[in-house]
């Protein structure tokens, strides 16, 4: 018991950290799963823990309503959005929704009631780490039996092929709206409770390069099974622990690690690491085919 | 007004660099169809090492710059090699290729830290002489400013020709619209890809060095300032279009300078590109000038 | 010319060509027939190299082309022109034509053009116009200009009446016509089995990947066993 508690005094916050990062992850996954390549997940986070923060510093509301506001504010954002863009495909859905968290950023830089560009600052340390698990537990259920459901073959089939899933009568506009939303408010959930565990928030914390680190978990992970994109968050927020573990010092040739894990990936592990458990069950089904990685 | 003057001037300047970074970035769209997230990490290091070529062999900027040119040039090569041609077979390119340019910008970024420090570090004095000249009361211009200026325009004048009457040129326009073609009609179509990179990286490799001559300061990161510009530029001149490229380039640096004059501080400057790289997205597309059909992929 | 031996092309799981042999002799007109989706186009796209051969050798004028790159082999003289034309749409029809000459030293290619334009004199009319604006029939006519711009020494022609109306279709195999009397060596693929027949001297019939029977293409044509069996869809469509 004592080791536990000497072990979480030590990595705690790695491991809350983990967690927000592999909500975030999974988060950016839903909308993946619908072949939308979306990098607005993280803006999504920034909204939803900017709403948190001011609902608890300036309102005074309790922390579960402080929760459901910020991520009920980046699920109506999300609607608004989605509505416009997501008629855009490819990269350039991506390079929408980047213009997207740009302008969140550069709002939240410039807004008084954000705090400016020191961020958002005095908000209370209340998330507790079963919070955040318990959390990424019911996304990594509902990622899981959303492969199984209707929704989920509806959102796999418009992946594939976008003008034969319409012709197969699914809903195309609602279903990805609806996967674009539920992504926007588990991201928006993550952003609140990460604003309620570093005590601030900042808009650089949910910048261009935090929205490419979504992307980074989700492919050396693996986008197709839900513990494919827990596992890259997982690994890659540890890394640098590991390596100074291993007497890396931080700088180039961590950050230089960082982009050759990502490389040999995609380079030889075109579903991520997580086709590796795949192979390594031989109970379980073959992985599939690399043709569609997202 | 002569406030407002000087700020146009500014903006023409800078817009150009951005256009010069964003022809290179447009060009790799326009054969490939993939989106080269690793350009902005090749524009830093050309800039880096056109400073390390100035400062270690004391070359003069007017040797430094082409050979630090070459030097981006050749990264492109590597980028292809390692990030985009073990790819190409593979149904899902247009996607993996993304990842795979992100992670060779992490690379590249990785490698300037390493070799170059966190700092940021500047030219040697006197690498650039500079003279500045008054134009009315209170509008200068500068020298360097100036060659900046034609530097861009005699290297998009040598690119427009080159793609338009030049055998190679040709041949990577053909590449673009048709690979499959290409190769029936001989032309070795890997070949022209790698050239293509090669082009594009020292493009972006030169607006790297102007960038850190116009500014004075060259960073491992400066790239990533760049990164999202380069995106709305092309987006806003079309993707795949140089001409577009160009034009995006200079309105996105008019538009970024006007909106400090405006507003009279600089933080809103990327608010306004961006959403008016949001506003074309939804309304037009294709962009200024390029064609719809690309937009679909 | 042109030997083919044991040649097998594979996509994933699938072997679209079986084991197929055959060869084009020098100055000789050789049709491959037969039903959609026996492999023809497959088969010269092996030759071409545009599709890569599982198994088996391709040899042109005695040497083994089977790895060569399919540039490479545009330089030694196999030229295709593709089913649905692959126009360079953006770009105009004079440029198509110069790119078609691409393997060949700048200095031709001046007058190769000026010959094309005086045998296709409609692609002198639209020089400047972009080559996908044209018709159909002016395309076809385009993509057989830009493939002779190469100066081939064989000719791989896939499928070139596809989808044209039959005044254009009559003057494509007049085009051929002239090409065999020019002594052009070609391997013709087809659909149109009887007009293809016409302007051979001999053909392949192509059936599952596999070539079932092959003949004097006169022979072939005046057997009715042989239409009954292989041809008699092709054939019956086209008369």
């Amino acid at each position: 018991m004592e080791q536990i508690t000497q072990f979480y005094a030590i990595y705690g916050s790695l491991i809350n950290f983990i967690g927000i990062n592999a909500l975030l992850a999974l988060s950016l996954n839903v909308t993946l799963a619908a072949g939308m390549l979306s990098m607005g997940n993280a803006a999504f986070a920034g909204l939803g823990g900017y709403t948190a923060g001011i609902l608890t510093v300036h309102f005074k509301v309790p922390f579960i309503v402080a929760l459901g506001g910020g991520a009920l504010m980046a699920g109506i954002v999300a609607v608004v959005l989605g509505l416009p863009v997501l008629r855009l495909k490819g990269v350039f859905l991506a390079i929408a929704t980047l213009a997207f968290g740009e302008v969140v950023r550069i709002a939240a830089v410039n807004l008084t009631v954000t705090g400016g560009a020191e961020g958002l600052t005095g908000i209370p340390n209340v998330t507790k780490p079963w919070m955040i698990f318990l959390t990424l537990g019911l996304a990594a259920y509902f990622l899981a039996v959303l492969r199984r459901s209707q929704l989920g073959w509806g959102l796999v089939s418009i992946r594939d092929d976008e003008t034969a899933a319409a012709c197969m009568g699914i809903p195309i506009t609602y279903y990805k709206l609806l996967a674009f939303t539920i992504g926007a408010m588990m991201a928006g959930l993550a952003g609140a409770m990460y604003a309620h565990l570093s005590y601030l928030i900042t808009p650089r914390d949910f910048g261009f390069f935090i929205a490419v680190d979504l992307l980074i978990y989700n492919i050396v992970g693996g986008t197709r099974v839900w513990y494919g994109p827990v596992m890259g968050a997982a690994l890659l927020t540890a890394l640098p622990e590991i390596l100074r573990g291993i007497g890396v010092a931080a700088g180039p040739i961590r950050m230089g690690v960082n982009g050759l894990i990502l490389l040999l990936v995609i380079l030889f592990l075109p579903n991520g690491l997580a086709s590796l458990m795949i192979r390594l069950r031989p109970t379980a089904q073959a992985p599939e085919a690399s043709d569609h990685t997202v | 007004m002569n406030l407002l003057a000087q700020q146009l001037v500014n903006g023409l300047f800078i817009g150009s660099v951005y256009g010069l970074f964003a022809v290179g970035y447009t060009l790799v769209f326009g054969v490939l169809d993939i989106l080269n997230l690793a350009h902005a990490a090749v524009f830093t290091l050309g800039g880096l090492s056109a400073l390390w070529l100035a400062q270690t062999f004391g070359l003069s900027i007017w040797l430094a710059f082409p050979a630090a040119t070459v030097l981006a040039g050749l990264l492109g090569l590597l980028l292809n090699a390692v990030a985009f041609a073990p790819l190409r077979q593979r149904a899902d390119s247009h996607f993996s290729g993304l990842i795979s340019s992100i992670a060779m910008a992490i690379v590249f970024e990785a490698m300037a830290l390493g070799l170059f420090g966190a700092r940021s570090v500047r030219f040697p004095v006197g690498t650039v002489k500079v003279h500045i000249w008054h134009i009315g009361q209170s509008v200068t211009i500068t020298s360097l400013q100036v060659s900046i200026v034609a530097v861009v325009a005699l290297l998009m004048v040598v690119l427009t020709l080159f793609l338009k009457r030049s055998r190679t040129g040709k041949a990577i326009r053909a590449v673009a619209e048709n690979d499959r073609a290409a190769m029936l009609l001989g032309i070795d179509v890997r070949g022209i890809i790698a050239f293509t990179f090669f082009i594009s990286s020292a493009l972006g490799g030169a607006a790297g060095i102007l960038y850190g001559l116009y500014f004075d300061s060259l960073a491992p990161d400066m790239g990533r300032s760049i990164e999202l510009k380069g995106l709305a530029v092309i987006i806003l001149g079309g993707m795949g279009s140089i001409p577009g490229a160009i034009l995006g380039g200079l309105a996105f640096g008019l538009s970024e300078v006007l909106t400090v004059a405006v507003t009279g501080t600089s933080n809103l400057r990327d608010a306004v590109a961006f959403m008016v790289l949001f506003a074309i997205l939804l309304l037009r597309p294709s962009g200024l000038l390029g064609r719809a059909r690309m937009r679909e992929a | 010319m042109l030997e083919v031996a044991g040649l097998t092309v594979s996509y994933g799981p699938i072997e679209a060509v079986r084991e197929i042999a055959f060869t084009v002799k020098e100055g000789t007109v050789v049709s491959l027939v037969g039903p959609n989706g026996a492999g023809k186009t497959t088969t010269l796209n092996a030759i071409s190299g545009i599709t890569a051969a599982s198994r088996g050798r391709i040899f042109f004028q005695g040497r083994d082309i089977t790895r060569m790159r399919s540039h490479q082999r545009v330089a030694v003289g196999i030229v295709q022109i593709p089913e649905g034309r692959l126009m360079l749409a953006g770009m105009t029809v004079r440029e198509n034509l110069e790119l078609g000459g691409y393997r060949r030293p700048a200095g031709e290619i001046a007058a190769s053009i000026a010959l094309m334009e005086s045998r296709f004199p409609i692609l002198a009319e639209r020089r400047n116009a972009l080559a996908g604006g044209l018709s159909g029939g002016e395309q076809q006519m385009l993509a057989i200009a830009r493939g002779l711009m190469a100066k081939p020494k064989l000719l791989l022609l896939d499928e070139p009446s596809l989808g044209l109306a039959p005044l254009v279709v009559k003057l494509i195999f007049e085009i051929i016509g002239e090409l065999q009397t020019a002594g052009q060596t070609i391997l013709l693929v087809e659909q149109n089995a009887r007009q293809a027949m016409a302007v051979s001297s001999w053909a392949y019939v192509m059936e599952n990947g596999k070539i079932v029977l092959h003949g004097e293409a006169r022979q072939l044509m005046s057997d009715p066993a042989v239409i009954n069996s292989y041809l008699g869809q092709s054939i019956s469509n086209t008369s």
